[in-house]
């Protein structure tokens, strides 16, 4: 690893986002540290899922300067861009498999695309994956269309690890699973987090996923971040907000007996 | 016995691994980068070392020279002291890291997983089950239109019953974007084959001396058969796709669930509208291809044979009865039904994906093509039979 923990992997400067005449960050700052877990919240409409498809490139930013593994992505030849590019891994909210690929085709992809493994190897690899997301191993062979919701994600975050990624991004990777099935998950992204020193970078409105695996929270309110910390930064904070989404009634319930 | 892969040129520490037999002991040294880009040759190479292992007790794997390791490496570690361990061979993993050590366990705690299988089934079975599949389907799909056939028609009538159930609106946006939206591709075409008829027309019967003949060919052939022929196949490529896509992608967003726990019948609010105006839209568009169809041969014909307008005109009402014509256009209700009723069918046998769509949309096209030609050869046999 050429990096060590702690360092700055994800670096966001003065990011200006905006759609039209609607401005969604101003001068947003944020930094990410190796090998931690960071939760992003914020209410609905304030540019969450915005910021992490800035990081990814997918939208590109109005001002301002984004540095992933310490490197400028956007000023990148695009060849180089790509290489770079394999080093992060994307859970979008349904999973977003491909429709016409069988779940261990769908995590073979990036094989298929950027390696040259021999099939074995390959379905050797999707079968470990399959296994580590706690997947049965008979859901190799289905299709996208014939998952449960929960089974999607499990499915999509077994893609998204397929190159063993130094980054996970999630877009509300517990949003629509059952309470079991969403703390099967939180476990899962922290022992994954333990085993291969991800950095995982979580957009979530999941309070009990925040409490359970986030090493700190960002808070993203009035078109910039306003407040970064522990989960016990939250709770002391007196912004008005952030005491809302802290103290109210559903964040007593997800803390009580914790 | 010593092999290596992996230690090409290059600066980084590409994986590698070496093997080699001590007396009773294969060693196994691992080093290098053991993360998935360069462990392609190693793979290779541990696979071949199982497939004939030496004849020894014990393998000692080595892994203190490993720079890089990641779930991969671990994947293939695990595998092989496995399969090394189903020989008979006690395994010692040695100087094994925290890390590694926890990618390994991680990895073996589910047990080795099976890898996954891709069914291969023997060529010949692999063939009748595909002829028996395609048998059953379209046994299938023959009792599904029929079902679905008849729910149309008594849709239909409820809406006679009952006028009020008609949509008006989508019924008469369907007729502007099937109907008259298509007027323009209807007439160029038309008017362009009325022409090559006649012109291939003209060019063969002169051998004969009966050119004049030509017109008869033109009027008879348009009215009775190209026209509607010709209009029906492009209405099938334009509309009938258009109706499977529409109604396939609100199928697969659950609009028309939603449509049914509104309390709305999507039968009413999709497929009648679209159904009924087809059958409206159709004859007219075949009508408008008939009179095209004729332009076009009138100016071939005026320009190779000389005949002015007004004979032609003249030639075209003493060649052609009421019945020409009538053959025509009472088949285009029919055939109009036909493509709206297997369009808006094959967009409701869409299932969830995105391919879906488009196997159902070229399934539509080709059906409803197919099934216009079959109606029309039907409908010549009975009119022959009534001698019309």
């Amino acid at each position: 690893m050429t990096m060590r923990k702690g360092e700055p992997i994800i670096e966001v400067e003065g990011l200006v986002t905006r759609f039209g005449d609607h401005v969604v960050h101003e001068n947003l700052d944020l930094t990410v540290k190796r090998g931690e877990v960071i939760g992003i919240v914020g209410g609905s409409g304030t540019g969450k899922s915005v910021l992490l498809r800035t990081i990814l490139g997918l939208k590109k930013p109005d001002a301002g300067r984004i540095r992933v593994f310490g490197l400028d992505l956007a000023e990148m030849p695009e060849q180089e861009r790509r290489v770079h590019e394999r080093r992060w891994g994307v859970l979008f909210q349904d999973g977003a498999l491909f429709s016409s690929l069988t779940v261990a085709q769908n995590i073979q992809v990036p094989y298929r695309e950027h390696l040259q493994l021999s099939q074995a190897l390959m379905d050797e690899l999707a079968a470990v994956k399959i296994a580590m997301v706690g997947l049965k191993p008979e859901a190799a062979g289905l299709y996208p269309s014939e998952l449960s919701g929960g089974m999607r994600k499990r499915a999509g975050l077994a893609r998204a690890l397929a190159l063993d990624p130094e980054i996970l991004f999630l877009d509300e990777p517990t949003a629509g699973l059952d309470p079991i099935g969403a703390a099967a998950f939180d476990e899962l992204i922290d022992d994954l987090k333990e085993t291969l020193g991800l950095t995982v970078f979580l957009v979530t409105h999941d309070l009990d996923t925040l409490y359970a695996t986030c090493d700190r929270i960002a808070v993203l309110a009035e078109k910039r971040v306003i407040l970064i910390g522990t989960i016990d930064d939250m709770l002391l904070s007196r912004h008005p907000w952030v005491h809302e989404y802290f103290h109210g009634r559903r964040a007593r319930a997800a803390f009580a007996g914790k | 016995m010593r092999n290596s892969a992996g230690r090409e040129a290059g600066a980084a520490p590409r994986a590698s691994c070496e093997t080699g037999v001590d007396g009773q002991t294969l060693h196994i040294v691992a080093a290098g980068d053991w993360s998935i880009v360069h462990l392609d040759p190693v793979d290779r190479q541990l696979r071949a070392l199982l497939a004939a292992p030496p004849s020894v007790r014990r393998a000692e794997i080595d892994l203190a020279a490993i720079d890089r390791f990641d779930t991969a490496g671990a994947c293939v570690l695990a595998r092989t002291a496995a399969l090394l361990r189903d020989k008979g061979l006690t395994v010692d993993l040695k100087n094994m890291s925290e890390a590694q050590r926890i990618l390994i366990d991680k990895i073996d705690a589910g047990g080795m997983p099976e890898p996954v299988r891709h069914l291969s089934e023997p060529l010949y079975i692999q063939v009748t089950a595909r002829v028996g599949e395609a048998v059953r389907a379209i046994g299938e799909e023959a009792m599904g239109m029929l079902g679905f056939v008849g729910a149309v028609v008594a849709t239909i009538g409820r809406t006679i019953v009952h006028p009020r159930r008609l949509r008006v609106v989508p019924f008469v946006h369907h007729m502007e974007k099937a109907g008259f939206d298509a007027l323009p591709l209807v007439c160029l075409l038309t008017f362009l084959i009325g022409a090559v008829v006649a012109q291939q027309g003209a060019v063969q019967l002169r051998q004969f001396g009966a050119e004049v003949f030509t017109v008869n060919l033109i009027a008879i052939i348009f009215l009775r058969e190209v026209g509607l022929l010709l209009t029906a196949i492009i209405v099938a490529g334009r509309s009938g796709s258009a109706f499977t896509a529409e109604i396939g992608s609100m199928k697969m967003r659950e609009e028309i669930d939603a449509m049914r726990t509104l309390g709305l019948d999507p039968m009413d609010m999709l497929v009648v509208p679209r159904v009924l105006a087809l059958i409206v839209a159709l004859p007219l568009l075949t009508f408008v291809a008939n009179i095209m169809g004729l332009i076009g041969g009138g100016v071939v014909v005026q320009l190779m044979l000389d005949m002015s307008p007004g004979v032609y005109i003249q030639r075209v009402q003493e060649a052609v009865g009421f019945w020409t014509f009538g053959v025509g256009i009472v088949k285009a209700p029919f055939m109009a039904a036909t493509i709206a009723l297997v369009g808006c069918r094959a967009g409701m046998s869409v299932t969830g994906s995105a391919e879906s769509v488009g196997a159902q949309t070229t399934r539509s096209v080709v059906r409803s093509i197919f099934l216009v030609i079959v109606l029309d050869a039907l409908f010549a046999m009975f009119f022959t039979a009534v001698d019309i």
